[in-house]
């Protein structure tokens, strides 16, 4: 599968319909929200040498806003997240339902939204121009500073405690900081390999 | 894939899911307004009525919020310390219920019925040039998809394996995201040529 060349394959076009959504962009959509799910199935990758199971999730998250750009990207983890909202066991650890939604961390979740918008919408603002780097700070701003301000401030309320919101957060920052650097390395590999697949942010001034 | 959904035939389970929706979305709404401990005594007689309507024992409520248990083991002697027992019954009550209750309408609704309300809900989209149908089928396929990633993920694992190199994480993440990409594209392909952008 890999062996195929990139070159052969038709390049993918963003927006070639009139509608919100063309049938390429739909099936990248729908590819990224099924990488979201899948990277927090257990089992997926443990760290240092199979005995800590970590969970990606976050990270297909940060793949989803660096390589699809803020509109696809926020719609692939919109469409994780109504999966598991209606049901599906697709959230890391096997949860899923409304009560996922109903629990202390639901801000995170809405943040991971807005996240990948805010990833998508740095990378895409730089374009053509990429660089590794940009891709990195648009995660730290997105993936963890945009995720963080909606996650600890609604983790504050339903617990009514400042304290244990922040100590959450410093829990998951270093786990947060690798993954910022893996999705960048990546995101710049899939760009390499299909620099057609992000279009830059529409000018302005013409 | 099996759902968090499980069957059965009680009156809750035939109860049309926008119903339930609604129910569930009217109890947390109180639950947030009136933050009193009369209210969590009152939304656990609900709730727990509301799961035997469902023919489902206190068992099966205490597995729903098994997962906050260190949450609550946490919380609750926190917040009577700094605020004092109704505090600390007012925060964990209104989370507990509201899991409990979530879990209960998720516990007996079907994900194709829970599919069909969200579909209803994005009628109104229309104006917005959005095409509910679009992202029904975006849903649906999405569904079928998850497997099929699934399924190239422990393929690039065990080729890793094979080369000895599993400790490398980009040499995981980087072959996975560029097959799910190719993926997409083939896709994309078989959905522009069943007419999908017509």
């Amino acid at each position: 599968m890999s062996s195929q060349s990139p070159l052969q394959s038709p390049p993918v076009a963003p927006h070639r319909s009139n509608s919100f959504l063309g049938a390429r962009d739909l099936a990248l959509v729908a590819a990224f929200a099924a990488l979201i799910a899948v990277l927090g199935l257990p089992g997926t990758l443990y760290a240092f040498g199979s005995s800590v199971p970590i969970t990606l999730q976050t990270l297909g998250v940060m793949l989803a806003g660096s390589i699809l750009g803020w509109k696809r990207g926020a719609l692939a983890v919109i469409v994780f997240l109504v999966l598991v909202a209606v049901g599906l066991p697709l959230l890391a650890g096997g949860r899923g339902g409304l009560a996922v939604f109903a629990g202390a961390s639901v801000g995170y979740l809405v943040g991971w939204i807005f996240g990948a918008a805010a990833i998508g919408l740095l990378v895409q603002a730089r374009l053509p121009r990429y660089s590794i780097w940009w891709t990195g700070l648009a995660n730290v701003v997105g993936g963890i500073g945009v995720v963080y301000l909606l996650g600890v401030p609604v983790l504050v309320l339903k617990l009514g405690t400042g304290f244990a919101a922040l100590a959450s957060a410093a829990w998951f920052l270093p786990g947060d900081v690798v993954k910022v650097i893996i999705a960048s390395a990546v995101a710049a590999g899939v760009h390499r390999a299909y620099p057609q697949m992000l279009a830059p942010l529409r000018n302005r001034r013409p | 894939m099996i759902g968090v959904y499980r069957a059965g035939n009680s009156l809750l389970h035939r109860t049309p899911a926008g119903v339930k929706l609604l129910a569930l979305l009217v109890f947390t709404t109180l639950l947030l307004i009136f933050r009193a401990p009369v209210t969590m005594g009152v939304g656990l007689i609900v709730v727990v009525l509301a799961y035997a309507l469902a023919a489902y024992t206190p068992v099966v409520m205490l597995q729903q919020v098994w997962p906050m248990k260190w949450i609550v083991i946490l919380l609750f002697p926190f917040q009577w310390w700094i605020a004092g027992w109704e505090a600390a019954v007012v925060v964990v009550g209104t989370l507990v219920l509201a899991v409990a209750a979530a879990g209960l309408v998720s516990l007996t609704t079907r994900t194709t019925d829970l599919l069909a309300v969200i579909e209803w809900t994005i009628q109104p989209l229309r104006y917005v040039r959005v095409d509910p149908e679009r992202v029904a089928l975006l849903l649906t396929l999405t569904i079928r998809v998850v497997p099929v990633i699934n399924n190239l993920v422990h393929d690039v694992r065990d080729a890793r394996r094979a080369r000895g190199m599993e400790r490398s994480v980009r040499a995981y993440v980087t072959p996975v995201v560029i097959r799910t990409v190719g993926y997409a594209e083939r896709l994309g392909d078989a959905l522009v040529a069943r007419g999908v952008d017509d």
